[in-house]
């Protein structure tokens, strides 16, 4: 079932060629490794990365977002 | 293949979009090249980068997938002129994280991202895409311009890796910073380039 599962989703891949997909990340759990699985890290992994996304953006990357509009 | 010219309101829209998913780039790429400020500098580039290629993204596609293959390909160029060295960042290193269920010892960040920084970029890449970032594995050879079963494999690998490191207590101490070591990791940037077809569109 697992092989079944990969071929379809290699089949999909070839078919959209080099496409971005629609929705990218938002749609998650499909294809996903089994959760029963997952070492004791694994939320460590994930603790580390959404602490980044929770910091606060530095004033750089606002000065730099009201740049943008002056470049083209 | 042509784009037609963006209007002043798909400008604006592309604008929101870039700008909801800086906390995604600055978390990959912190997550890629370790120090939080050369990451910030890589995320700054990524944008740049996006905003003058905008005409080439298609509206209501994933936003996050398109950037990351740009801060993707940036920092791969970056390593390969030798920019990041996967320094070890001390700052961290007195933040612990809190114990999975079950474990005794609370896991200590600075462990944590050390091990991750010792995995070679292509399995580090391919576990924070699928293990942090919440992209499938489909999503995620996508992003990296290769097969499902080559990112399943790399996941896998990275996977046994951090079990090995975290769990075993198995952590090389500064691994990276051995010249032999990031020889080896180039050679191996230098595969994970050549066979990326996306990379030549930035």
């Amino acid at each position: 079932m697992e092989i079944a599962k990969l071929a379809g989703g290699m089949a999909n891949t070839m078919k959209r060629d080099k496409e971005v997909e629609k929705s990218g990340g938002e749609r998650s759990g499909k294809n996903r490794g089994p959760a029963a699985r997952k070492p004791g890290w694994a939320s460590g992994l994930q603790q580390l990365y959404d602490s980044v996304i929770e910091e606060p953006l530095p004033d750089s990357f606002k000065d730099l977002l009201s740049r943008l509009d002056d470049k083209r | 293949m042509s784009h037609p010219e963006r209007t002043v309101s798909e400008k604006a829209d592309f604008k929101k979009e870039l700008t909801e998913v800086i906390p995604h780039l600055r978390a990959f790429a912190r997550g890629l090249c370790g120090r939080p400020d050369m990451a910030d500098d890589l995320v700054q580039e990524t944008m740049l980068k996006a905003w003058a290629a905008q005409d080439r993204f298609e509206p209501g596609t994933s936003m996050r997938a398109w950037t990351f293959v740009i801060l993707r390909n940036a920092y791969l160029t970056d390593m390969r002129r030798n920019r990041f060295r996967g320094e070890y960042d001390e700052g961290v290193a007195e933040r612990i994280l809190t114990a999975p269920a079950g474990q005794e010892e609370p896991l200590h960040l600075s462990d944590m991202h050390r091990a991750l920084l010792t995995l070679p970029a292509e399995r580090r890449e391919a576990l924070l895409l699928v293990g942090a970032g919440g992209f499938s594995y489909e999503e995620a050879a996508e992003i990296c311009g290769c097969a499902i079963g080559t990112i399943k494999s790399r996941v896998g690998r990275a996977r046994a890796a951090l079990t090995s490191m975290l769990e075993e207590g198995d952590i090389p101490r500064r691994s990276l910073d051995d010249d032999l070591a990031h020889g080896a990791i180039l050679k191996e940037l230098d595969a994970v380039v050549a066979g990326n077809g996306v990379a030549a569109k930035f």
